[in-house]
């Protein structure tokens, strides 16, 4: 099914019992969601875009590359840098942005600049019972009621199918570098990276890759912005992290190429094993990955993510105090018994289920994915 | 304003809910005497007041679930309220309700810089967060302009912003997790020290939801290094839409300035009269800011003055030390005041689209001739977040009602041209019965359907945020409907 209009959307929920598995590109499907395929695809178009005023109104069905095309005519970009896990997982196809917004995918950049929730400023969608609700807008001060955006980010279809996202766009900076450190601990790097990001001086990027294949260790900072500013922070991070060693300089292509790696989890590409995606405080970070004692792992964020490859079915989550795990890429068998998704307390799994109901009293969305 | 009829038969049991409410708190921390709750009769929208049946400043978590616990087994609606500087009325008692102050819950406890967080109880300041890092080169950047008295509580439950979200977002962009007590007493964590939720967004949904789905008691907050320095320039320029021009070109060219604030000709000679910063009479106004090195700094306003030279400027004033950077935003920072000299203002809190600020300002012009009443405009230009001051006279009758229906006119133009109702301050009661301007009744009632699941009897802050006709069925589901609605003024 394949719906051109968000009416004819809301016609095919209200119609139909369901279940309902939604689809925009396929290519981040990560959970176990049963039903019939709907896909948002029909839902494309550009419906607005202000460069001077960082606003862009797009059909949720619309693909991300073309999104992603008509900003660079501009000079901007989305700043949360989605990735494309379609490598990741084995799966062919092209992202949609209602797709990137309702798993709030977002890349290297997240510790600084926000998730895809933080750039998301108004969703139209339908909801279980067929109905179309707006929330938000299109501008990027607006507490006008509950901030349903939020909500509706990150709850991968299980609460309504977005049929419209308004986005907050962000000017490109004219160039990046990146500084490479070459050796460190997973310990050693992550205190390095929290030097970094204490500093004034904008890293928009720090990761720590540990050796692999006889590679040596490698810890990664992103600057980016105006060649001088640029030019500036790099020499006086330098200067700062001097105890820890002397960098490599990465410019522009190369630095681009080794973000769009990290950003996409090439490392574990043609690995075998489970991904996991771990989000926790950078401090613990090394802590978590001795503890789990993975086949191999690496560092965003300063340390607050964790990408970890692990044996199939092996079960990490009881290491993970401070954060959670979800289970990005494993066997069916293995993530119907480990679970996607990371288990919740008990009120917030309540109020999570209570909020399901009364936005999909049928469950006709994505059932089986989450909760 | 309406409000809904306070249930007499909670009244009635006042002594009982007050010695419950003694036995699980300090003596000191319930105030119950008619004269004492007074105190708490309103927050910073004046113009509506209703004391409480009672006011309790719990210091803890515990006791707030104890309050809470014993409010939900009563019946009893509860308000909450942070410092009480809200502009909308969000904390605005009915006579039947206990108002909830977090004001004595203010430790701080964590700071955390490797991971750059700090941990607080929520009655504490917005820049007292700042006051507890800045030493070791830490901020925390929402920066709402009561920020030296409002609470962090308050700033949760409104999502406020600042002047300087262009470049680092609101509340809501810097809120990692929160301890919150739901009506019932129940205790739940929500986030934490890491970023995002590994389930659905409970904590997006929490932020702006103006104290109707539990009180916050504890939050976990990003903190950033203070950047190297900040400068600001001057610009004037003789017609708005030159000035509306010249921010969207900047914009456009790719510079991020921390603050781009726009006055227009009304508000400056009103700040000129009152704070003599010197700015040149003309039609619009900017102040932009920029951050960075001494270089960094430089760099960025030699871009920006060249765009800016292009649109011909009457005015183009550059800071080239802290004394000419204070010089540049004495005028702005006095401009409340300013207008607060020449009469009582209302201050409305509409967001536009950038590109619709001329025909707005124009509209607005046109409006103040037809309702006689003055109007400044105070703008976050880089945001679109406006603040038209609507004069008037509180002493004159009828002159609050003319201003409030010119408010709300200006309300409606901003949703008309795509924008909201309010970009920080919140709905509260002053926007309410607007709600339907913006939204649809069914998008209404979805977000009421998430105060359903929070909070089923609906006793938290009750009356807020959605027209009383919207909610009237899910209120009298727990409390007494509202039959007539009685003005707080004459309670």
């Amino acid at each position: 099914m394949m719906p051109k209009t968000e009416q004819e959307l809301a016609e095919l929920v209200a119609g139909g019992s369901g279940p309902f598995r939604i689809a925009g590109g396929g290519t981040r499907t990560i959970g176990l969601a049963e039903g019939e395929a709907l896909s948002t695809r029909g839902l494309s178009g550009v419906k607005l875009y202000e460069p001077g005023s960082l606003t862009l109104v797009v059909g949720a069905g619309t693909l991300l590359s073309e999104v992603e095309e008509l900003l660079a005519r501009e000079g901007q970009r989305l700043a949360f840098e989605a990735p494309s896990l379609g490598g990741l997982l084995g799966v062919e196809g092209y992202s949609t942005i209602g797709g990137v917004v309702a798993a709030n995918a977002s890349g290297p950049r997240r510790m600084v600049a926000g998730a895809a929730r933080d750039f998301s400023l108004g969703v139209r969608f339908v909801d279980g019972r067929g109905e179309v609700v707006k929330n938000g807008g299109r501008v990027m001060k607006n507490v006008t009621g509950y901030d349903l955006v939020k909500l509706m980010s990150g709850s991968h279809g299980t609460l309504g199918v977005l049929s419209e996202v308004s986005l907050k766009t962000q000017p490109m900076p004219e160039t990046q570098v990146s500084l490479v450190y070459e050796g460190l601990s997973a310990d050693r790097a992550v205190a390095m990276m929290s030097a970094s990001l204490g500093s004034p001086f904008e890293v928009s990027g720090a990761s720590h890759l540990p050796e692999a294949g006889g590679a040596a260790a490698r810890t990664v900072l992103r600057l980016e912005g105006f060649e001088k500013s640029v030019a500036y922070r790099s020499g006086s991070l330098q200067a700062l992290l001097a105890p820890f060693g002397e960098a490599a300089v990465l410019e522009i292509t190369d630095s681009e190429a080794l973000w769009l790696g990290i950003r996409d989890v090439q490392r574990f590409t043609a690995a075998e094993g489970d991904v996991w995606r771990i989000s926790t405080q950078p401090s613990t970070a090394a802590d978590i990955v001795a503890a789990i004692n993975p086949l191999d792992a690496f560092y965003d964020w300063g340390g607050g993510l964790i990408w970890a490859l692990t044996s199939s079915g092996t079960d990490i989550r009881a290491h993970i105090k401070n954060g959670h795990a979800t289970l990005v890429r494993a066997a069916e068998a293995d993530k119907r018994r480990l679970g996607v998704f990371p288990p919740e307390n008990a009120v917030v799994a309540k109020l999570s289920e209570g909020l399901r109901r009364q936005f999909d009293p049928d469950a006709k969305f994505n059932r089986g994915m989450m909760g | 304003m309406d409000m809904p009829s306070p249930n007499v038969a909670l009244i009635a049991k006042k002594d009982r809910i007050v010695s419950r409410l003694r036995a699980v708190l300090p003596d000191d921390a319930v105030i119950s005497d008619i004269a004492e709750t007074r105190a708490y009769e309103c927050d910073a929208l004046t113009a509506y007041r209703c004391p409480p049946l009672v006011a309790v400043l719990p210091a803890n978590t515990a006791e707030v679930s104890a309050v809470l616990k014993i409010c939900h087994e009563e019946g009893v609606p509860v308000v909450p309220r942070g410092a009480g500087t809200s502009l909308a009325g969000g904390a605005l008692p009915t006579a039947d309700c206990v108002i909830l102050g977090v004001a004595r819950m203010n430790d701080v406890i964590e700071v955390n810089y490797p991971d750059r967080f700090i941990k607080v109880q929520t009655g504490r300041t917005n820049l007292s967060v700042t006051g507890a890092v800045e030493q070791d080169g830490f901020f925390y950047a929402p920066d709402p302009s009561s920020q030296l008295a409002c609470a962090i509580a308050g700033n949760i439950a409104m999502n406020s912003g600042g002047a300087h979200c262009l470049k680092y977002g609101v509340t809501t962009n810097n809120l990692l997790g929160v301890t919150m007590v739901l009506m019932d007493g129940t205790v739940v964590e929500v986030g934490g020290a890491h970023m995002d939720s590994g389930g659905l967004d409970l904590l997006g949904v929490i932020c702006g939801s103006e104290g109707q789905l539990g009180v916050v008691t504890e939050a976990t907050l990003r903190i950033l290094p203070k950047p190297e320095g900040a400068l600001p320039v001057l610009i004037g320029y003789d017609s708005n839409e030159v000035a509306g021009q010249c921010v969207s070109d900047i914009i456009k060219a790719g510079i991020l300035p921390v603050a781009i604030e726009f006055m227009d000709r009304p508000c400056i000679e009103a700040t000129e009269a009152f704070a003599k910063a010197g700015y040149p009479m003309c039609e619009a106004l900017l102040i932009i800011e920029v951050e960075g090195s001494e270089g960094e700094i430089r760099d960025q306003l030699d871009r920006i003055m060249a765009i800016a030279k292009t649109h011909n400027p009457v005015e183009l004033r550059e800071a080239k030390d802290a004394d000419q950077a204070y010089r540049i935003w004495l005028g702005r920072k006095s401009a409340f005041g300013a207008m607060g000299q020449i009469n009582d203002y209302m201050c409305l809190d509409g967001t536009i689209p950038v590109s619709e600020l001329p025909y707005v300002l124009r509209r607005i012009g046109e409006m103040s001739k037809e309702y006689g009443l003055g109007v400044g405009n105070v703008f976050h230009a880089g945001d679109g977040n406006m603040h038209p001051l609507i004069l008037y006279n509180a002493n004159k009758p009828g002159d609050l009602e003319k201003c409030e229906a010119f408010g709300a006119d200006i309300l409606k133009l901003c949703v008309e041209v795509g924008g909201c109702l309010t970009g920080e301050h919140g709905v509260g009661i002053e926007k309410r019965d607007l709600m339907t301007v913006q939204y649809a009744p069914v998008d209404l009632d979805r977000q009421m359907a998430v105060k359903d699941v929070f909070d089923p009897q609906w006793l938290l802050n009750p009356a807020k945020v959605f027209p009383l006709a919207s909610s009237e069925a899910r209120r009298a589901g727990g409390s007494a409907p509202s039959a007539s609605g009685i003005h707080p003024r004459d309670i």
